[in-house]
């Protein structure tokens, strides 16, 4: 049985819905990422499972036991809040220890439990110093540390990361990788940075409007994206519609407006005629002056309308002849030149069958 | 004026006097000048009509004296008369605290909308005269109100005698609360309106109780407000003579009291003076007192 179990749970503000019948269920262990735009109900759901908000329907049940009874100072989960909530007026120490007091931990573990949270956090050495004598990572160690010294059944994470700068987030995403492997507990993690959920999780519930629109394992999401919507809200992605126009052997076929008919893999075969989208990631795209005559699956002519040199990658936004636009995206690793093409330049772009991925409307 | 140029203005010498200036020179003229008035009056003989002795007597010695101070020290009455008042200051000061803090933090969690008609309503009594407000205890508290008459018919049931509710030390402690409420109300909401709600939920999520979230977090963290609140209450406490003049028994006489008779009645400024620095070097110091304790207190909790 799952560690967590959210079944249908529901709540409402008012006429508003902000968590819409969700069901899902975290294993024991597992690194489990809420993703979704800034209010599709992350938070929401969230603090229902700590307790600081109730669900209007549905349950939650933890280790086989329902949550409803229960207030936040009783149930074995803990949070790391976005503005980490560290105590102003105690020293790192004083809020590593205050969970365990809280518990009646006998005073003489506590000095061992606090040493031993610190190093989880590497800040060994820091147990002296007051909130506001630490940077904005070393603040949110020490909001980590303290919710993980009492060994709590779970961990919930609201956007932890969101604060700190690009560089120093990427430190802590590997570190947070490393914490949850060693300390074993199971992680819930928010966040609407989709590239740190892939980096992060094990699996990932996509959020949209309150419902998990898909709910897979990151290469699968990114890779098969079940909705429109989650193939344009993970990474970029070209979403090519148009009704059906023939279907077998697990390839369909599109008539998309401005490109032409555009092939690509299916698992089910839908009715000709029905619509369809195509999603097609940039970096499955190749771009050239003229096609290889090998690459024959999908072509389409165009000329590039703005390009976006990215240091390690340009991508390049391609005008079709019928007026539709593809983004395409081309690695600079390979020549000594900056970029392969200029804006204004004839281009022909290809990409095999399996390099898009058919979603039914 | 802009902020620029302000901020220029600072920047120069002559312009940071013209900034500083101004209020350097009323401290001066009001609060430094009459303080050495009075220190300077302490060490004189008081006058033949009331204020001082010529300060060159007809037989050419000069007016100076320790007389007043060393009557402060042999007459134990005076000292008792303080200590008096530093009870009654206290008293006020703790009963003002235990009232003010349940509504400062009610106003601090209401809705925004009514936090200021609420605010309004704590300092409207300011809108009357002081006296008058006390002289409305005296109706209050008087022998043919409904109080006198509610309390003094429980009393009979008991079998007590009826007691007066006017002109005791209870009637001076109810008014020295009443008055001065707001001072304590005040600084308390200035405080607690800023604290973090994460903060609580965050203790919460620790495993705190209500009344742990209260005392280990709350509570500290208002401190800043509680010294203020307690200074802004207890000075003026310990100073006043209006309202045990106006609602106090015989008994209840308090360092005031003694000064303004020192001065208005007896007409020995000298003595009159020197029970004032006693006063306002008590006052500071316990001040201080109060607030070095409770910062050692507040580090206590924090580290408990
Ligand atoms: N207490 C509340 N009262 C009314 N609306 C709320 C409340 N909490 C959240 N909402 C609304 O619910 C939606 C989801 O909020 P939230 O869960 O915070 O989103 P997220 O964390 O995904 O950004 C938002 O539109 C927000 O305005
Ligand atoms: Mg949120």
């Amino acid at each position: 049985m799952a560690l967590l179990e959210i079944q249908g749970v529901t709540r409402r503000f008012g006429d508003f819905t902000a968590v819409d019948d969700v069901s899902l269920a975290v294993e024991a262990g597992e690194f489990f990422t809420l993703l979704g735009p800034s209010g599709c109900g992350k938070t929401t759901l969230l603090r229902m499972i700590a307790g600081f908000d109730l669900p209007d329907a549905g349950r939650i049940v933890l280790d086989g036991k329902d949550l409803a009874g229960s207030p936040p100072e009783r149930r074995p989960v803990r949070t790391v809040f976005q503005s980490y909530a560290l105590f102003p007026h105690m020293t790192v120490e004083g809020n590593v220890a205050f969970p365990l007091q809280m518990a009646k931990v006998p005073a003489a573990d506590m000095p061992a439990k606090i040493a031993e949270a610190l190093e989880d956090v590497r800040l060994t050495g820091f147990g002296k110093r007051m909130p506001h004598e630490l940077s904005g990572g070393q603040r949110q160690r020490v909001a980590i540390a303290r919710a993980l010294v009492t060994h709590p059944t779970l961990l919930l994470l609201d956007e932890p990361l969101a604060a700190l700068d690009a560089k120093l987030r990427e430190e802590m995403q590997i570190e947070l990788i490393n914490l949850q492997k060693e300390v074993g507990i199971t992680f819930v993690y928010v966040t609407h940075d989709q590239t740190e959920a892939l980096a992060l999780s094990h699996r990932i519930a996509v959020m949209n409007r309150g419902r998990v629109e898909q709910l897979d394992e990151p290469s699968r999401i990114y890779g098969l994206p079940a909705t429109k919507f989650v193939a344009d809200f993970i990474g970029h992605c070209n979403l090519l519609s148009g009704p059906v126009t023939s279907g077998a052997d697990g390839v369909v076929a599109l008539d998309v407006p401005g490109i032409g008919v555009v092939r690509a893999a299916a698992r089910t075969i839908p009715a000709t005629g029905a619509p369809g989208t195509v999603a097609l990631r940039p970096e499955k795209i190749r771009i050239a002056t003229f096609a290889p005559s090998d690459a024959a699956d999908n072509r389409v002519r165009g000329t590039v309308a703005d390009l976006l040199y990215m240091g390690d990658v340009t991508v390049y936004k391609v005008e079709t002849e019928g007026g539709a636009r593809v983004e395409a995206l081309l690695a600079n690793s390979q020549s000594g030149r900056t970029k392969f093409f200029e804006v204004g330049d004839a281009v022909e772009m290809s990409w095999a069958v399996d390099a898009g991925h058919y979603i039914a409307e | 004026m802009t902020g620029a140029t302000l901020g220029a203005l600072r920047e120069s010498r002559w312009g940071k006097w013209a900034v500083a200036g101004p209020p350097l020179l009323y401290l001066v003229v009001f609060f430094a000048i009459p303080t050495l008035i009075m220190v300077a009056a302490s060490f004189r003989s008081p006058g033949e009509f009331g204020g001082l002795a010529p300060f060159v007597g007809d037989d050419g010695r000069l007016d100076l004296t320790l007389e007043s101070y060393v009557r402060l020290a042999e007459d134990t009455v005076y000292l008792e008369v303080f200590l008096k008042s530093v009870v009654y200051a206290l008293v006020t000061t703790l009963a003002c605290l235990v009232l003010a803090y349940p509504l400062a933090a009610l106003i601090a969690q209401s809705p925004k909308k009514y936090r200021d008609l609420m605010l309004l309503l704590v300092i409207l009594p300011f809108w009357s005269n002081f006296l008058i407000r006390v002289y409305a205890w005296m109706i209050i508290l008087g022998p043919n109100a409904a109080l006198a008459k509610a309390v003094n018919g429980v009393l009979a049931v008991f079998g007590v005698e009826p007691v007066p509710l006017l002109f005791s030390s209870f009637a001076v402690l109810v008014c020295l609360v009443y008055v001065h409420l707001p001072f304590m109300v005040l600084p308390l909401y200035a405080n607690l309106e800023k604290h973090d709600r994460a903060l609580l939920d965050a203790a919460q999520d620790l495993g705190a109780s209500a009344w742990q979230r209260f005392w280990r977090i709350t509570f500290p963290l208002s401190l800043p407000g509680v010294y203020a609140g307690a200074a802004l209450v207890f000075i003026p406490a310990l100073g006043i003579f209006a309202i045990p003049d106006i609602l106090g028994g015989p008994n209840d006489s308090l360092i005031g009291n003694l000064i303004k008779q020192q001065f208005l009645e007896t007409r020995d400024w000298p003595f009159g003076s020197v029970l004032s620095i006693v006063l306002t070097v008590a006052a500071l110091a316990l001040a201080g007192l109060a607030a070095w304790v409770g910062r050692r207190g507040a580090e206590e909790i924090a580290r408990a």
